[in-house]
């Protein structure tokens, strides 16, 4: 299952990206309700994001940012090129995308 | 002859601890780039982790940096914050909530030609500020803006 939904839009030659990731992002602070033991940490760790094989973007993420993440940033140029994000967690996984950049 | 023996062995060695760190899930493979700050993500103060992770503590603040985040949250688990910065050349975007167990939420790097801008959601765990760190030209800047998380949803 694909898990980020993304949308790269061009206008006036600035790229404005918005991707939300389908994570749990626990922070490992939390402890499940029923059970009353920790609940393991699982968060996504590092974002990253190419236009055209070069990085523009790479962010560092804690179990501080939000289940669900959202994330938006912004780049010059972009038009006609594809873009692609990936993320990975503290457990290794990782998906990413590939988007046109519209 | 005995001295390259030597030199074998070591290098048998050294491969070999590192493929069990990387068997063991220890060393996650990352990108070319810096790999997960672990330590900077681990410090239980917000200062701490800043110079950590951003190698200096001494920051001045700026008004070139805007902070939009609610000023009442009514849900701690979902705090939307941006961060905008309008001087030149950004090197990176640093969003910590001090009074969080671990104060360093996230951390962006951004290449030339990404502009001084990142949008997230956060969580906090109690109210508090959220603080901005953006790193331009080699030097840090800092703003922050207070938010106040109501648990329950009562707005007060």
């Amino acid at each position: 299952m694909a898990t980020i939904k993304i949308r790269a839009k061009e206008k006036d030659g600035v790229t404005t990206v918005k991707a939300l990731m389908t994570h749990p992002m626990e922070s490992g602070f939390r402890k499940d309700s029923t059970s009353g033991s920790m609940v393991p940490a699982h968060f996504i760790q590092e974002v990253m994001c190419e236009v055209g094989g070069k990085m523009v973007m790479n962010a560092h993420w804690s179990g501080g940012v939000s289940k669900n993440p959202y994330l938006s940033f912004k780049f010059d140029g972009g038009k006609g090129e594809t873009l692609k994000l990936t993320w990975t967690d503290n457990m290794g996984k990782s998906d990413s995308v590939e988007e046109a950049i519209g | 002859m005995n001295e390259l023996r030597r030199l074998i062995i070591k290098g048998s060695v050294a491969a070999g601890t590192l493929g069990v760190a990387v068997g063991a899930g220890l060393l996650v493979p990352t990108s070319v780039l810096a790999a997960w700050p672990d330590k900077a993500f681990g410090e239980k103060k917000m200062d701490d982790a800043i110079s950590t992770l951003l190698g200096s503590g001494g920051m001045t603040e700026s008004a070139e940096i805007n902070i939009k985040a609610p000023e009442i949250a009514e849900n701690g688990a979902v705090v939307p914050v941006t961060v905008t910065a309008t001087m030149a050349g950004v090197e990176s975007i640093t969003i910590a909530a001090p009074n969080n167990p671990s104060p360093l939420v996230a951390s962006f790097d951004l290449a030339d030609g990404a502009h001084g801008y990142a949008s997230t959601r956060i969580k906090m765990g109690k109210s508090g500020d959220v603080v901005a760190v953006v790193k331009a030209g080699g030097k840090l800047y800092t703003a922050k803006k207070e938010v106040k998380v109501t648990i329950g949803g009562c707005g007060g």
